[in-house]
């Protein structure tokens, strides 16, 4: 977070948002697919507050950004990246200043089985292994840094022969879990609960290994003038869903 | 032309995956759709059904079926480790086992449908002229059965050129492996690469038109005749 000002704007337009909080309003969001529970979690908190109601798209960001910019009835972006919202900030489909970090990703290398990984990049470096998943690079923030990952470890052109790619995140995830992949580079978001791992065995990715995943929210000119959006954005900034948005392994 | 080394590899592999089921499904397809016009048994309903499934479940129902069913855990995934194979997942020959379900129906009705069109009575006389049942087969079915071995062949080839759901399930994205033309098409959308998307895409329609204006017109001819 860099900007000051959209903040105390949002904080502005949320305070003239919660006056009009008594008429529950609908409100459609389109959320990146690693932010699938924690924004399930906290919309059912948000829905209970407020009164107003959530109705989110999850997906890849690219795909979301392509359907956005082709006139998807979307009022709220919560992308994977700060690259794709900043485009369409600047294309003018979004609300000037509205931009800002709701959480900060981290990714983890992670595997189904118990006892595959011991916490650290040993597995990895030994190669004994058939398919190493990961998100598509191009397309998805975690798949890119996936590649930072490999890259720095100077591992990208012997474990090249054992990538397989998955669309987006989620599909990365169910190449892991089904058995598929041996283990693969996934938001820690998708297996952590509660602050700890669900199931499997992991490796948390040091965050010195890849660029830092700002995962940035826009207000979308369609939410322009729903109070339902803007209070969304305003609660997302709040302590209850920093919490939520911690105990899912992300950072604030 | 703005297309890559990447996009013609994915052309090429969805030509020789398209190539290779067809010529698959008319020989795995043929007993079959020769069992089903032939036979009173009660099982011709259930097995009819079976083989019509995947016109109507979506491509990620059988995607996720043989996701779960080719990997370590599933049984298919059991045999093939069992056999040395490894794992079906993220191979050519895996997305081959993929498109022969997909497109089975796409080869096994229109030969069906021949075959019912031909009826008892050719046969019969050729039994009468003391030709054994192969013979039959071959000199008097597959002649009057060609029309519907060319649907058949046609509709397969096609429909396996634009499969996308199952690729997308089980494929893994790999370059000349496994990412055919329509998962690249879907790339370059993502990527917001839509200059590429639109070369891919537009030849993709172009083809498709081209196989059912091939069908059509082939079809008014024989109708003629």
């Amino acid at each position: 977070m860099t900007e000051r000002t959209p903040r105390t704007c949002l904080a502005l337009f949320a305070g003239l948002a919660f006056c009009a909080s008594a008429l529950a309003e609908e409100v459609q969001v389109a959320v990146a697919a690693n932010f699938t529970a924690p924004l399930q979690a906290i919309a059912r908190k948000f829905e209970k507050e407020t009164g107003h109601n959530v109705v989110a798209s999850f997906g890849a960001t690219g795909q979301l950004y392509a359907q956005i910019q082709h006139g998807a009835p979307f009022e709220v972006y919560l992308a994977a990246d700060d690259s794709t919202p900043a485009k369409l900030e600047s294309a003018g489909l979004g609300v000037a200043g509205s931009r800002f970090t709701y959480a900060m990703g981290s990714l983890v290398l992670w595997s189904a089985k118990a006892d595959y990984l011991d916490g650290s990049d040993a597995v990895l470096k030994q190669g004994q292994f058939q398919h190493l998943a990961i998100a598509n690079p191009k397309a998805a923030p975690y798949g890119l840094a996936a590649t930072q990952v490999l890259d720095k470890l100077g591992l990208r052109a012997a474990l090249q022969s054992k990538l397989v790619e998955g669309q987006s995140i989620t599909q990365a995830l169910q190449f892991v879990s089904t058995g598929n992949a041996e283990l693969g580079f996934v938001a820690l978001s998708q297996v952590f609960k509660d602050g700890q791992l669900g199931s499997g065995s992991a490796w948390i990715v040091p965050q010195t290994l890849y660029a830092p995943i700002n995962q940035d929210a826009l207000l979308l000119k369609q939410g322009q003038h729903n109070p339902a959006a803007r209070a969304l954005l305003e609660y997302l900034q709040g302590p209850q869903a920093a919490a939520i948005i911690t105990s899912y392994g992300y950072n604030r | 032309m703005p297309l890559t080394q990447a996009d013609f590899d994915a052309v090429l592999l969805t030509l020789k995956l398209a190539s290779l089921t067809t010529v698959l499904l008319l020989l795995i397809g043929t007993p079959i759709a020769w069992w089903l016009a032939r036979t009173g048994s009660w099982l011709k309903q259930p097995i009819g059904a079976i083989v019509a499934l995947p016109l109507v479940l979506p491509p990620t129902v059988i995607g996720f079926y043989l996701l779960v069913s080719m990997g370590p855990h599933g049984f298919i995934g059991q045999l093939t480790q069992s056999l040395g194979l490894g794992t079906l997942t993220f191979t050519f020959s895996g997305l081959v086992i993929g498109s022969l379900f997909y497109s089975l129906p796409f080869v096994v009705q229109p030969l069906q449908n021949a075959f019912e069109a031909i009826g008892r009575a050719p046969l019969e006389a050729a039994a009468t002229l003391r030709a054994n049942p192969w013979d039959a087969f071959f000199t008097v079915v597959l002649p009057l059965a060609k029309p519907g071995f060319i649907t058949a062949a046609i509709l397969g080839f096609a429909h396996t050129v634009g499969e996308f759901g199952v690729v997308l399930m089980i494929g893994g994205n790999i370059p000349g492996k496994t990412q055919v033309a329509s998962v690249q098409i879907y790339n370059h959308v993502e990527t917001l690469e839509y200059a590429q998307a639109h070369w891919l895409a537009g030849g993709m329609l172009a083809f498709s038109f081209i196989v059912l204006l091939a069908l059509y017109s082939g079809r008014r001819v024989r109708q003629g005749w």
